[in-house]
């Protein structure tokens, strides 16, 4: 049964990626050039709701279906990896205009050659695998 | 219902809704990052025994990769059954700056004349997908997470690293949008 509700709210989020338009190559062109308010309009409408909801979580210790205090992921406290890490990402972010999510959305929507993107993804997260204890943190 | 959520989202519905995602996971008690994907189907693919990092029980991580199915199955619904058929609203400025690159405007979802197969066996094409592709492997697990783990995720959980890593983000897309792009589409 659980399996089934992830698989939901996959779909969900399949959904709301592309009626969102966030799936879009010439959105993330034109959020890069900064000519349209409309990428920043959802990346912080959508941040603004998350405080909202995580303060409301906090706020009455409200647990989750299992009846367990909801826990939040903690980033350490290093920073070159987040900066190094995150341009190198924002690179490929500017070149496929896809990020991780968005590229099994768009083969889902039958943008076949996202099958490119994930062989690329993997090798490179196959790569980070291995040097990654020779890489800054 | 299918005729209302056809139309054309606007940004402050978008927004919420991608946050109601957030809510569900973490109700569930999971947390949001796509990207951490990437390391579960090279977990699965039984690389943990050649590289440490992907040692790991990938089979905890199922719900995830579950959720990435429904994201493949989601995308076919929505461009099959709930398409606005009204071309995407780019801005005019966009428009001029991609022509410019020879790209030009067809109003989809992303342009036909470099999302596809025979463009692909291009120089271009390689380097936007199959190096668009790895830059995205290599950088959001090198990041610990990408724009849902740490844009959504982390900023609304006021994490000074996340704010970091989407600064990096930003780097990392000037970079190639002002200087590499000029290079590469000339």
């Amino acid at each position: 049964m659980k399996a089934i509700k992830y698989i939901l709210t996959g779909i969900l989020f399949g959904i709301i990626m592309t009626k969102s338009e966030a799936v879009s190559w010439y959105r993330i062109q034109e959020m890069f050039r900064f000519q349209s308010i409309f990428m920043y309009g959802i990346l912080s409408t959508a941040v603004i709701s998350g405080i909202i909801l995580v303060a409301v979580i906090k706020r009455f210790h409200l647990k989750d279906t299992d009846g367990q205090p909801i826990q939040f992921p903690v980033k350490d406290k290093r920073w070159k990896k987040y900066l190094i890490g995150g341009s190198i990402f924002g690179m490929g972010w500017a070149f496929t205009g896809a990020c991780p999510g968005p590229i099994f959305v768009l083969l889902g929507q039958g943008y076949t050659i996202m099958l490119m993107v994930i062989a690329g993804a993997l090798a490179g997260t196959m790569l980070y695998g291995v040097l990654r204890n020779r890489l800054p943190q | 219902m299918i005729k209302f959520l056809s139309q054309s989202w606007a940004w402050y519905v978008s927004g919420p809704a991608i946050a109601l995602i957030l809510a569900i996971l973490l109700f569930s008690g999971k947390t949001f990052g796509f990207s951490a994907n990437l390391s579960n189907i090279c977990s699965m693919m039984g690389l943990g025994k050649q590289i440490d990092y992907f040692k790991f029980d990938w089979k905890k991580q199922q719900w995830n990769l579950l959720f990435l199915a429904g994201s493949v199955i989601g995308g076919y619904i929505a461009a099959h059954y709930l398409q606005s058929n009204q071309p995407l609203s780019l801005s005019v400025a966009t428009i001029e700056d991609l022509k410019k690159m020879n790209i030009p405007f067809d109003g989809n979802m992303e342009p036909g004349s470099i999302f596809n197969w025979s463009y692909l066996l291009t120089w271009r094409g390689l380097l936007l997908f199959l190096g668009g592709g790895f830059l995205i492997g290599f950088g959001t697990r090198y990041a610990g997470g990408c724009t849902s783990g740490h844009a959504i995720t982390g900023l609304s959980t006021l994490q000074l690293p996340s704010l970091i890593a989407v600064i990096g983000f930003f780097i990392g897309g000037l970079f190639a949008t002002f200087i590499l792009f000029p290079v590469i589409f000339k």
